[in-house]
């Protein structure tokens, strides 16, 4: 009876799994697979053919997105731990005025639907003249109040002779906070790192509003654009340039998926 | 310390600058846009409460508020099963258990782009995977998203799909919390399998059901890829989402005083129902 009830158990886990992995496997075969063979459930294509790639490739800028995804969410990754760090740090560790405010105020921060502030951050970056600029994508995301907060919750439970004695060296704030700091603050550091990274990769609603150069799209922007204009004119070629946007993210999801997953829950993202 | 008063204030100048910019001047401008009619071309004109009248009798807005209730209806409880189900499977000692974990949290990873554009292919009436299966097994094919009784259906049932791991792992968390001492007790006291769960696990995992059903809910209120890439609204826009609507009447009618009005009105409207929906469930748990 034990054994019964393991063994459905097992078979049970097994289709669930599937169910969330097997899409996945067969979209990355009906890439590979000729127009007339895509409406079949086979998982290996009859004849293999790397068309979809080449047109996709041919017909749209996705060499580029890729660079400007990774260059978009690479810039915003960096700014939110170094700079979100030096603001965690004077807000956990150094007494001035205004902090206690600052923390509700970033607390609160977090309780504003990104609806709210889409239209006038849109009009804003309309006023600065931004549209159709990296500036456009990048500075509304420099800092993150979840990233603060978690980054300064971290700090606090650092000991205080730590500091103490660093100042004692003369050491200057900046430097015990990215040399002691930092080297403590692993954990936290890459939570907040993979988090950031994910959220910006994947976010295609700003980008729609603030960018219509084809050059400067990011990639689930251009994958958008291109599936729904008809640029793509078949599902393989379709789901082609959807791999750009996957395989990356599944290769670093296979590698650290102990992080993503501690990461991503930890913040409440979803892509 | 006036060199720590000095320092502090120094290091934090820069989110502080960063916040009036880019969340004090949004929220407030918010608020005035109400009040605003404005193509973003010529000087913004005064409008009175004219958006806030236009909004009360849009047909299309309550369309699209009517469309993302039945979304949540939909949604709603089949997250919360499919969740605790996977979780509770999980909860035990099994080989693998970091791949099984892996598998089901797949999904969240990968752009939302990307799973509507798949899915509207596994969703394709002639070609499409689910059809394919359907038919196999001697059934009719359904037009999942161009039949207007199940395009919201079909969405509903994707978007747990993708983010059914997210919640699997908060109830994980949550069941690691139920102490032993607890199970053993209701276990000597002769409960069955049901009434464990019914009155030691569900219970005790109230705080993640409430996180998981507000998560949900202003997740389903933001939803705007999903109809955007797979049913432009449609068909007879019961797909139509209000972040859909808004996206529309900026980017397409360049209607900036009536986006902002319904951006405000999506998050009185948030506030609302997680406020409600937590008085609900606080109240079924007195009972």
């Amino acid at each position: 009876m034990k054994v019964l009830g393991r063994i459905a158990l097992y078979a049970g886990l097994t289709l669930a799994a599937l169910t969330f992995i097997y899409p996945f496997l067969w979209m990355a075969s009906a890439t590979f697979k000729p127009l007339a063979e895509v409406g079949t459930l086979a998982l290996f294509p009859e004849n293999p053919t790397f068309d979809n790639y080449r047109t996709m490739w041919a017909r749209a800028p996705f060499g580029r997105a890729l660079l400007n995804s990774m260059m978009v969410a690479g810039t915003i990754t960096v700014s939110v731990l170094v700079f979100g760090s030096i603001t965690a740090y004077a807000m956990a560790r150094l007494r001035f005025r205004g902090s206690p405010v600052l923390n509700a105020v970033t607390m609160g921060v977090l309780l504003v639907p990104g609806q709210l502030t889409l239209i006038p951050m849109y009009t804003l970056i309309v006023q600065l003249g931004l549209i159709d600029t990296y500036a456009a994508l990048i500075l509304p995301y420099l800092f993150n109040a979840t990233a603060i907060l978690m980054m300064r919750q971290f700090f606090l439970q650092i000991p205080q002779s730590l500091i103490d004695s660093a100042r004692m060296d003369g050491m200057g704030e900046l430097r015990i906070l990215f040399t002691i700091f930092w080297p403590l603050s692993r954990p936290v550091l890459s939570i907040v790192a993979i988090f950031t990274f994910m959220g910006s990769w994947n976010e295609v609603l700003w980008p729609l509003l603030v960018v219509r150069e084809q050059q400067l799209m990011t990639l689930p922007q251009l994958l958008t654009v291109f599936s729904l204009g008809g640029g793509a004119g078949s599902i393989g070629v379709s789901l082609a340039s959807a791999m750009v946007l996957v395989v990356p993210v599944v290769i670093a999801y296979a590698i650290l998926q102990r992080n993503f997953i501690e990461s991503m829950a930890s913040s409440g993202v979803k892509g | 310390m006036r060199a720590e008063q000095r320092s502090g204030s120094l290091m934090a100048a820069p989110y502080v600058v960063f916040l009036l910019i880019f969340a004090a001047y949004p929220i407030l401008f918010a608020l005035v846009l109400v009040f605003l009619q404005w193509d973003l071309v010529t000087t913004p004109a005064f409008a009175g409460l004219d958006n806030v009248r236009l909004l009360a009798n849009d047909g299309r807005f309550w369309r699209a508020v009517a469309n993302t209730f039945v979304f949540l209806s939909i949604h709603l409880p089949l997250q919360i099963v499919t969740a605790l189900t996977l979780a509770l499977a999980l909860n035990r000692r099994l080989v693998f258990l970091s791949f099984w974990r892996a598998a089901f949290f797949l999904p969240v990873v990968i752009s939302g782009a990307v799973v509507a554009i798949l899915w509207s292919n596994l969703y394709a009436t002639d070609v499409g995977l689910i059809n394919g299966l359907l038919v196999r097994i001697g059934l009719r094919p359904v037009p999942w998203l161009t039949d207007p009784s199940t395009a919201m259906p079909a969405i509903a049932a994707m978007v747990t799909w993708k983010n059914v791991g997210f919640y699997v792992i908060i109830y994980l968390a949550g069941l690691q919390y139920i102490p032993r001492s607890c199970r053993e007790a209701i276990e000597i006291e002769g409960a069955t399998t049901w009434q464990r769960f019914r009155h030691l696990t569900l219970p005790l995992l109230l705080p993640q059901t409430i996180l998981v059903v507000t998560l949900s809910t202003i997740n389903g209120f933001q939803l705007f890829i999903e109809p955007y890439v797979m049913t432009g609204g449609g068909p007879l826009r019961r797909t139509y989402s209000i972040v859909l609507y808004l996206y529309t009447n900026a980017f397409a009618y360049q209607k900036m005083g009536y986006a902002a009005t319904i951006g405000v009105a999506l998050a009185i409207i948030i506030g609302a129902v997680v406020f409600i929906q937590r008085r609900v469930i606080g109240r079924a748990e007195a009972l």
